[in-house]
């Protein structure tokens, strides 16, 4: 597979959310709004890419009974240091999406890349593979906000264009499924086409 | 490079190479964050001052225990030019319809009600939510000596959110609560 293709699979061909449906937990809870969507996903980006970075430089100097743990310390740790610094610098972004911050640690796709490109591939590949995995994340955080915050609350990154109430039901947890599930079945289409 | 084996002293020194590494990692972002975050949190307590009070240019501040309560209030006197302008109060309830919220409360004059801001909530978006909206503006400015802290459901003088009535109660909580207390604490 060449960097090209390797940059691009998380954007349709292995969508973190929209195929492989992992880490969908964050993906419901934090899209009530684009903007919420965006940060969620910028956050997971840097976490990806930097323990993608970690893991594929000590990959050989970690025994494999003992892989599991350390990669999860090293993620526990971008994870915190992530929090730290919205907390400091963002802290308006960092309340709305609360618990899920920490939460990143668990998301699969993370520690999934870790063990299954991180510590199978170089630096430069794994990076490439982190930044396309992590930016495809955001890319489907976003448009699951947007389309929420569009119908849910009628404004668009925040822009109130429709006065008054919209449809509440999207920015409740149901839309959040009844979104993701419309969004897949748009994107299946769309690749069978 | 061959991958190290996994023997026994392997595993415990990697492990503890990683942890050592990672705990001296977070240690020094923690050390570097400790401040702005400190100012992040007092501006946003500051803002919310701001909003429920009147120009004031110093703060006084204090917690008290509310009888019967199960976290204190923070209470925050301001002067103007030595001259007292008012207290904002930072309570809570716990009648939410999620549980506890906070909110900032200004009191001027001992009774009358200068402004209410939301500090912390999980009340449903649309609905519960809307009450750091216009909607809170109907405190704004009652004396609470004829002004009865109750939503008109329950025979008081205040509008509840429609579909949110529990909210709106919790909120008449909150407010009452920070009131209750500022009497007990002397006043103004």
């Amino acid at each position: 597979m060449n960097q090209v293709q390797n940059f691009t699979k998380g954007f349709i061909k292995d969508n973190p959310v929209f195929v492989l449906l992992l880490g969908l937990c964050p993906t419901l809870a934090v899209t009530s709004t684009a903007i919420n969507g965006l940060g969620m996903g910028l956050a997971t980006t840097f976490v990806l890419v930097m323990s993608n970075i970690v893991v594929s430089l000590i990959k050989s100097q970690i025994p494999d009974k003992v892989r599991i743990p350390s990669f999860i310390v090293i993620i526990a740790s971008f994870v915190t240091i992530v929090e730290l610094t919205m907390q400091a610098y963002v802290p308006d972004l960092f309340e709305s999406l609360g618990i899920f911050i920490p939460l990143i640690v668990v998301n699969c796709v993370v520690l999934g890349r870790a063990e299954a490109f991180a510590s199978k591939n170089n630096l430069g590949s794994s990076i490439i593979d982190g930044l396309g995995m992590g930016l495809g994340f955001s890319f489907a955080l976003t448009l699951l906000g947007a389309v929420r915050e569009l119908f849910g609350s009628g404004s668009f990154f925040g822009m109130k264009f429709i006065p008054g109430d919209a449809i509440l039901v999207f920015i409740l947890s149901p839309g959040a499924f009844i979104t993701l599930g419309y969004l897949i079945a748009l994107l299946n289409r769309m690749k069978k086409a | 490079m061959a991958k190290k084996e996994s023997s026994f002293v392997n595993m415990v020194i990697t492990l503890f190479v990683v942890t050592g590494v990672a705990a001296l990692a977070l240690g020094g972002v923690y050390n570097l964050t400790k401040e702005p975050i400190a100012i992040a949190k007092r501006l946003k307590i500051e803002k919310a001052i701001g909003e429920v009070l009147p120009e004031f240019d110093s703060i006084t501040e204090f917690k008290s225990m509310p009888e019967g309560g199960k976290d204190s209030l923070t209470f925050y006197q301001a002067t103007k030019a030595g001259e007292p302008v008012g207290t904002a109060v930072r309570t809570y309830t716990d009648d939410g319809f999620s549980g506890r919220f906070w909110i900032m409360v200004g009191f001027v004059d001992g009774d009358v009600i200068s402004g209410t801001s939301v500090l912390e909530h999980k009340e449903t978006p649309g609905l519960g939510d809307k009450m750091s909206t216009a909607w809170a503006d109907q405190f704004k400015g009652k004396n609470l000596n004829d002004f009865n802290l109750k939503v008109k459901k329950d025979g008081g003088d205040v509008d509840a959110i429609t579909a949110a009535t529990i909210s709106s109660r919790a909120f008449c909580d909150a407010t009452e609560r920070a009131y209750d207390e500022l009497k007990k604490q002397g006043g103004n």
